[in-house]
């Protein structure tokens, strides 16, 4: 891909974070009410309330408003939260990480285990093993995040206990460690692992039921091209036929996909969080919309938009070297 | 009978399967609450009623299919209840938005010029925000309830459509028959809304088909945040986060919802693929944003 155009799209990316970000900033402004009332003690006095608007800039037209958050933002300041004064930059802070391995963990296995899983769907269409696994993940990917989640809390918590599972099996249903334990080096890494694995397991099986659907049917098409059937013909082996042929060119739309999995894995990962308390963003968006803290609703937002937005980017900008047709249109 | 016929014959037998179950619970939610005993809202006896397990008979022999919840209620018939709401907001949700769309994408595609890079501009800036979370912004920001949820997710969900309809359409007007039309002295609108729409709708239609399922889950994800339906209004969403501190001792008040809801959006999910490859055979499926 020429600079010019790699520059183009980076700009297109940048225009549609600020539309995001503009995009937050009105629907916060749409919201009835005064956010100033909800921050003062119900015996407060009007002049009280007025006060505050005005600490905030909440008295400020609009547009000026508009201003000064979006240099604010610029600066790297994001505010301070309405509910616990806190900085919200220290808020994403302590978050992100947390949903960022959490996703990341969870996007990975997703491939691992769903684009090899739909390759041999699609190239084995229509006998058993693949109708089976084709109810499957249909039958996963229409199963709400958090019910899932619940059922295996109740599998492999409360039930390992009655069914007399092995005890690396009773795995813990809440939080990322155990709560007041002092462990160190890997007994520490153990304890999160062991924490990680339903979480985890939970996002990859829906991230992965929706990407074998698609590399099912991704492949299938491919093994109907000509290409194929020359590359049998004239002796390849079964590896060097899908590694060569049919992953190469059905390797774009996964690369894409990567970027449409992304949203699925952010939403996913907030019930994830709900159910397992686990403090990640979603977990702080949600105890800021209970909170009604704009601030934090409107940074986490952002955040999530920015991923998403990076996502795409670089799903375009590694798209031409993996089909160069695609860097010539 | 040629194998691509034998396969087709069982493809359409799964989407007339689907559609069979979507209507037998569909009828079950009409009919259930209504034949019902006590009202399925109304909290009576808790003490001698509460957490019969499924199959169950109370001290007066009245039986309980799925068992009763933690205030004595039947599960079963609130189960129909709740369906009653979350299949209409499904339908409604995304009928309306897939409307929405589809005419805002036309008329971009026909206008051109500022409008259509206004409405398409508003579309890629809401589709780069995953849509729970817009739904949770939005949820945030007004009092939540029936009619927010509603508003939130044709809000959130027309502009996926927006786009394709406009694809298509741009497609469809540089056809000789719209040129035909056009030279027949067709008037403009008429050339759109009875020429060029028609033929670019296979794709509308699809994502409504996908749409519903994808509601649904989204109206009982907001439920069970407690941030869609209110309870006493019964919710699949909401009976589940009912459930979820009985998980141990009543997994049934939990599990029972959670099932409707998977099969139900199954069967939408399998009717949307079965009307993809009927209607868009070349389209891949849209990966929506679930819950």
């Amino acid at each position: 891909m020429p600079a010019s155009q790699v520059i183009r799209r980076v700009g297109d990316a940048v225009v549609l974070f600020w539309l995001v970000v503009t995009l937050t900033f009105v629907l916060m402004h749409l919201a009835p009410g005064n956010p100033a009332t909800l921050l003062v003690p119900p015996d407060a006095s009007p002049a009280d309330v007025a006060r505050l608007r005005h600490a905030y800039g909440l008295d400020a037209p609009v547009l000026v408003q508009y201003a000064r958050w979006i240099s604010a933002l610029l600066r790297g300041d994001l505010g301070e939260s309405f509910a616990t004064h806190v900085p919200v930059t220290a808020v994403l802070g302590a978050a992100a990480p947390i949903s960022l391995g959490l996703g990341l963990a969870s996007l990975l296995l997703t491939f691992v285990i769903g684009v090899p899983l739909g390759m041999c769907q699609g190239a084995h269409r229509n006998r058993a093993g693949d109708r089976l696994a084709t109810v499957a993940t249909t039958t996963v990917y229409a199963a709400p995040t958090f019910w899932l989640a619940l059922a295996l809390v109740a599998v492999f918590t409360y039930g390992a206990a009655t069914l007399g599972f092995p005890a690396w099996l009773r795995l813990p249903a809440f939080g990322v460690h155990t709560p007041g334990a002092s462990l160190a080096g890997w007994d520490a890494v153990r304890d999160v692992l062991r924490h990680s694995v339903l979480p985890v397991a939970i996002l990859a099986a829906v991230g992965a039921a929706g990407i074998a659907r698609y590399a099912r049917s991704d492949v299938a098409d491919v093994l109907r091209q000509d290409f194929v059937q020359t590359a049998w013909a004239k002796g390849a082996g079964p590896a060097r036929v899908y590694a060569r042929h049919v992953l190469a060119s059905a390797a774009p739309g996964l690369v894409v996909l990567f970027a449409l999995a992304l949203p699925g894995v952010v939403a996913g990962s907030i019930f994830v969080e709900s159910v397992f308390a686990w403090p990640g963003l979603g977990r702080a968006m949600l105890q800021a919309i209970g909170a009604r803290d704009y601030p934090v609703v409107m940074a986490i937002t952002t955040a999530y938009a920015g991923t998403v937005i990076v996502a795409n980017l670089a799903a375009d900008l590694v798209l031409p070297l993996l089909d160069p047709r695609q860097g010539r249109a | 009978m040629s194998s691509t016929a034998r396969r087709r014959g069982h493809v359409d037998a799964i989407a007339g399967l689907s559609l069979a179950t979507l209507a037998l619970i569909t009828l079950g939610t009409l009919l259930v609450p209504v034949l019902a005993r006590r009202d399925p809202t109304a909290i009576g006896d808790v003490l001698a009623l509460r957490l019969i397990p499924p199959g169950g008979r109370d001290a007066a022999g009245g039986f309980y299919l799925l068992g009763t919840d933690r205030f004595g209620r039947d599960l079963f018939v609130r189960m129909m209840l709740a369906g009653r709401i979350s299949l209409a907001v499904g339908v409604v949700g995304s009928v309306v938005a897939a409307a929405i769309g589809t005419a805002a994408g036309a008329i971009a595609a026909w206008r051109g010029g500022v409008l259509e890079r206004v409405v398409m501009a508003v579309a890629d800036t809401m589709l780069a925000v995953p849509r729970l979370v817009l739904l949770l912004a939005c949820a945030a920001l007004w009092r939540p309830g029936l009619s927010s949820v509603v508003v939130v997710l044709v809000a959130t969900g027309w502009m996926g459509v927006a786009r394709m309809v406009r694809a298509q359409v741009l497609t469809v007007r540089a056809l000789p028959f719209v040129d035909a039309a056009v030279a027949l002295g067709a008037r403009e609108r008429r050339v759109l809304w009875r020429h060029a729409l028609p033929n670019a709708l296979a794709p509308a239609i699809v994502a409504t088909a996908l749409g519903v399922g994808n509601a649904i889950l989204l109206e009982s994800g907001l439920s069970f945040l407690g941030l869609g339906v209110q309870p006493p209004a019964p919710s699949w969403g909401n009976m589940i986060a009912g459930g979820r501190d009985l998980i141990v001792t009543a997994p049934w008040v939990a599990l029972a919802p959670g099932i409707a809801l998977v099969v139900t959006v199954l069967c939408c999910t399998l009717l949307g693929d079965w009307l993809r490859d009927r209607l868009a055979g070349e389209a891949g499926p849209a990966l929506p944003d679930r819950a």
